[in-house]
């Protein structure tokens, strides 16, 4: 059986022939594409060490089969910084210590990413805890992410301004 | 609400150029932008992959497993089961060594737990071994599963913990109590908890004739090293483990465990490399756990709130074939001053995998224990918590004797209370509602780990160009190793961290111990320490006796080494850089070696702790009896501290599992079955973001002179022990009701209103 999908992946168009329709977005990724950023936690959607966006959304990877991702557009931990440039949720969180061990940093990351994106929690950090609670952080490095993540909120406000004006 | 204002740094003491500095961490940008390279994220060309069947019975035989099904399924390679399992050069039913458990690695047809490997099959690729693995479809011969007091086996262990006795006792207990106004008698029960580190066990194994390279997360790599080799009938130097990064280890990646072993087995077989990594699931039964306790506190106090005797019993449930035992009891030799304490620790046997060190392995559930306990002594006395803790404040180490190295503990009780603004706290329970009418309460714990040493070696080079290499084989699983080693290299070498290369996470390195046991920073830094001196102590040599230096003569005056420069000890404007002396006598680098060292009478004469007082606040919905904790303050001593940044985080984390202990951790066996009802990361609650809204540490500044050369304590379990305590006599405060069992439950307080 042969299946083939293109999707762009960190901006890049990619066509993939795919060997087995059972292959998960996470499984592709991180056994065929070499992307190994995303971490497999748990498999199963409850730990958030693999979350990618997807069409700007972020989502589970390890839920998502690469067959459905047809046409869509992907982007990974890898495809964050602009060249040597940090996003500034990546800068964030090494200044607030935002991490310990580092395996569930990507996903932490990219839900991050995808949390300012949707713009619904401001400033308030009891609304970032709840909306980054997707993602489970056994160090327990939650002080830290919550503060970079507002932190990066307040960098990407300045931003869009200076870019407005 | 804004987020609480980050505390200012507590005054540290700059010790030479670098050390003690808030340093970011050096593997920072490797982890924020996912090319940190964790063992499952190898590749190497011609990879296989594996996947265990797992048994689903926790005490029998497997009778039929459809070998042919599996091995027909397109692209499985190969099904090891003990009817085919390639022979292993040491008995997996024997011990090797302290750390070296009886494990499973398909030696026979029988089941001792749930989740224990009972096939591993190997396939092109992952879906198709998975799938492999799902068709082997086991059958078995199942006998009744012991899953609890009722049906386990009693025993006397012969030694708790890790080589720990099982029982301790200093003074006349019974006379402690015949002499006590008042006993305090009470229960407690700490469940099953796995460490769950976000990265689930796993090894890539690749084999070169008789080496093998194993890329793996490891917390000990060359005590690892030397038991592979055991078990693969090699030499050591034939053993290479790779582990620059640990996705968490929490104590569970030091052990060697069964599946590893099978997948490295798999791939001298098959003459492929081989990748496994467990499930989520598959985590819960061979990779250890901390293991249940069953605790009977006794506490037996005179008119002033004073303690007469302390006695505290322990059961603690290991599996039907090892020895484990969470040294529960033997938390209450330390804390408090008592003229007679007795610790005893009973052993019972269940069919289960075997439990295993787990962060802050028997301070944990110990302290959990023996903290609520002294909150229901402070009641019965009358006391404030706080007070009744200073009350029984020890001066010298309980039962010996011994003065502490450093104590710093009433500053952490008296600015911890600060901070959380603990005066004024009602006495009786039930008192503080919030704005939304949440019952509100305060509780106090005092936390508490010991400051054990491991051996360790490091070497370090000085390289012609001013800057230095330095090497030891530790662990960084998340504590920031890779970061403050560099800072005690970079000290002892008078050069900026920048200027120093670290190399470490290869088992070829000289030896960095085992990250464990909050040791690894002392023992690996110690050794690092010492590796640097000996370079400046070579270096100063060659400055001091060639007349060309301006060091020369300088001997009997000595020499410090900063900022790359060798400096007379009078007069630092006679100096000299590293280049120009390497430079002059012609020499390509200097090469140094050290090992952990301190004076082995001073650890004998001395007491030595870390040492901490956590402050909680709960809120609990008196209809529906959910509880939050709201609010934790610790104040923690724990002499010099290489890095702030760092030891804050760790005192964080340390909290949140407190919090978890307290509130949240349980794994739940189905008593018919022996089958873990909820091994995954949805229904075993660990705490989340929203969960741990307010954790606050301070930095108690401390000064040993004595723990060892570097004034250095642990910081990486500590914040554990006092916090259990904290939260629950904070929810005796809030609601009245004392619930002795953990976690404390919603059902538990609706049930007790």
């Amino acid at each position: 059986m042969s299946l083939s999908i293109s999707f762009n992946i960190n901006g890049q168009p990619r066509t993939v022939e795919l060997d087995d329709p059972r292959i998960t977005l996470l499984d592709l990724l991180r056994e065929r594409l070499a992307l190994t950023g995303a971490k497999k936690g748990c498999d199963r959607g409850q730990c958030g060490a693999c979350t990618v966006l997807v069409d700007g959304r972020r989502i589970n990877s390890c839920l998502a089969l690469a067959v459905s991702l047809d046409g869509a557009a992907v982007t990974t931990i890898e495809g964050l910084a602009d060249g040597e440039r940090l996003h500034p949720v990546q800068a964030a969180f090494i200044a607030h210590d935002g991490f310990q061990c580092g395996f569930c940093t990507p996903g932490q990351i990219m839900s991050a990413v995808g949390l300012l994106a949707e713009g619904q929690a401001g400033d308030d950090p009891e609304r970032i805890r709840e909306l980054m609670s997707g993602n489970i952080c056994r160090c327990g490095a939650y002080r830290g992410i919550t503060e970079a993540v507002l932190d990066a909120q307040k960098a990407l406000d300045g931003s869009n301004r200076e870019n407005a004006a | 609400m804004p987020l609480e204002t980050p505390a200012p740094i507590a005054p540290y003491r700059r010790h030479g150029s670098n050390a003690g500095q808030p340093l970011t961490r050096r593997d920072g940008e490797l982890k924020v932008t996912g090319r940190a390279t964790y063992a499952a994220d190898n590749h190497p060309e011609g990879m296989l992959y594996a996947v265990t069947a797992v048994s689903s019975i926790a005490r029998g035989r497997v009778t039929f497993l459809d070998v042919a099904a599996a091995k027909a399924h397109p692209g499985v390679v190969e099904v090891l089961t003990p009817a085919n399992r390639p022979p292993l050069a040491h008995d997996p039913d024997k011990k090797l060594g302290m750390f070296g458990f009886r494990i499973e690695v398909l030696q026979d047809d029988s089941v001792r737990y749930v989740n224990q490997p009972i096939a591993l099959v190997v396939g092109e690729t992952l879906e198709a071994a998975t799938e492999g693995a799902a068709l082997l479809n086991p059958r078995y011969e199942v006998e009744p599963a012991r899953t609890g007091l009722d049906n386990g086996e009693r025993y006397a262990p012969a030694a708790i913990g890790v080589g720990g006795a099982p029982r301790t006792a200093y003074g006349d207990v019974e006379a402690g109590f015949a002499a006590a106004d008042t006993i305090v008698e009470a229960d407690y029960a700490t469940p099953t908890q796995f460490h769950n580190a976000m990265e689930p066990h796993a090894v890539v194994a690749q084999w070169d004739g008789d080496h093998v390279t194993l890329d793996m997360p490891n917390q000990a790599l060359v005590m690892s090293r030397e038991a592979y080799a055991a078990w693969f009938g090699i030499a050591p130097e034939n053993v290479l483990i790779r582990s620059p990064f640990l996705g968490g280890g929490f104590g569970s990646k030091a052990i060697l465990n069964g599946p590893q072993i099978l997948a490295i087995l798999a791939a001298r077989l098959l003459q492929r490399p081989v990748k496994l990594a467990l499930t989520r699931s598959q985590m819960y039964g061979p990779v250890g756990h901390r293991g249940r306790t069953w605790q009977t506190l006794r506490l037996g106090l005179d008119g002033e709130g004073r303690l007469t005797a302390l006695h505290h019993r322990s059961i603690a449930a290991t599996s039907s074939f090892e020895d484990f035992l969470e040294p529960a009891a033997n938390a209450s030799l330390y804390p408090y001053a008592s003229p007679a304490i007795l610790a005893e620790t009973h052993g019972l046997r269940l069919d289960i995998g075997t439990p295993g060190p787990m962060r802050a392995p028997g301070e944990a559930s110990g302290s959990a224990a023996l903290e609520a306990a002294m909150d229901e002594a402070a009641e019965a006395c009358g006391m404030d918590p706080l007070d009744f803790r200073l009350a029984n404040y020890a001066q010298t180490e309980p039962g010996t004797g011994r003065p502490y190295s450093s104590k710093a503990l009433r500053e952490c009780y008296a600015e911890g209370a600060k901070r959380f603004g603990w005066a004024g706290r009602p006495l009786q329970p039930r008192q503080m509602r919030d704005e939304n009418g949440l019952l509100v309460g305060w509780g106090v714990g005092t936390a508490l780990f010991p400051c054990p040493h491991f051996p360790a070696q490091a070497r370090a080079t000085l390289r012609a160009d001013g800057t230095a290499l330095v090497e030891t084989a530790g662990a960084d699983m998340g504590q920031g190793a890779w970061t403050a080693l560099a800072q005690i290299a970079a000290e002892a070498l008078g050069l900026d961290p920048d200027q120093v290369e670290f190399h470490s996470g290869v088992s070829s390195l000289p030896d960095g111990g085992v990250a464990g046991g909050s040791g690894h920073t002392a023992s690996a830094g110690l050794a690092l320490h010492n590796a640097g001196e000996d370079v400046i102590a070579q270096l100063a040599e060659l400055a001091i006796n060639d007349p060309a230096s301006p060091l020369f003569g300088a001997g009997n005056i000595g020499v410090v080494a900063r900022s790359g420069r060798l400096r007379r000890r009078d007069d630092e404007t006679r100096s000299e850089t590293y280049v120009d002396i390497l430079t002059r006598v012609g020499r390509g680098a200097v090469v140094g070696t050290g090992r952990m060292a301190r004076d082995e009478e001073a650890a004998r004469t001395w007491a030595m702790y870390s040492h901490g007082a956590v402050f909680a606040e709960v809120k609990v919905d008196p209809e529906l009896g959910q509880v939050r904790a709201t609010r934790l303050v610790g104040a923690f001593a724990a002499g010099r501290l290489v890095n702030p940044r760092l030891v804050r985080s760790q005192y964080y984390g340390g909290m949140i599992w407190g919090l978890s202990f307290a509130l949240l951790e349980e794994a739940v066996a189905d008593r018919r079955t022996g089958r873990i009802m909820n091994a995954d990361l949805a229904e075993y609650h660990v705490p989340v973001s929203t969960d741990a809204p307010s954790v606050d540490a301070i930095l108690v500044p401390e000064e040993d002179a004595y723990v060892n050369p570097l004034g250095i304590k642990g910081v990486g379990e500590i914040g554990v022990t006092g916090t259990v305590g904290a939260i629950a006599n904070a929810v005796w405060h809030a609601t009245g009701v004392r619930i002795r069992r953990f976690p404390i439950r919603m059902e538990d307080l609706m049930t007790r209103r």
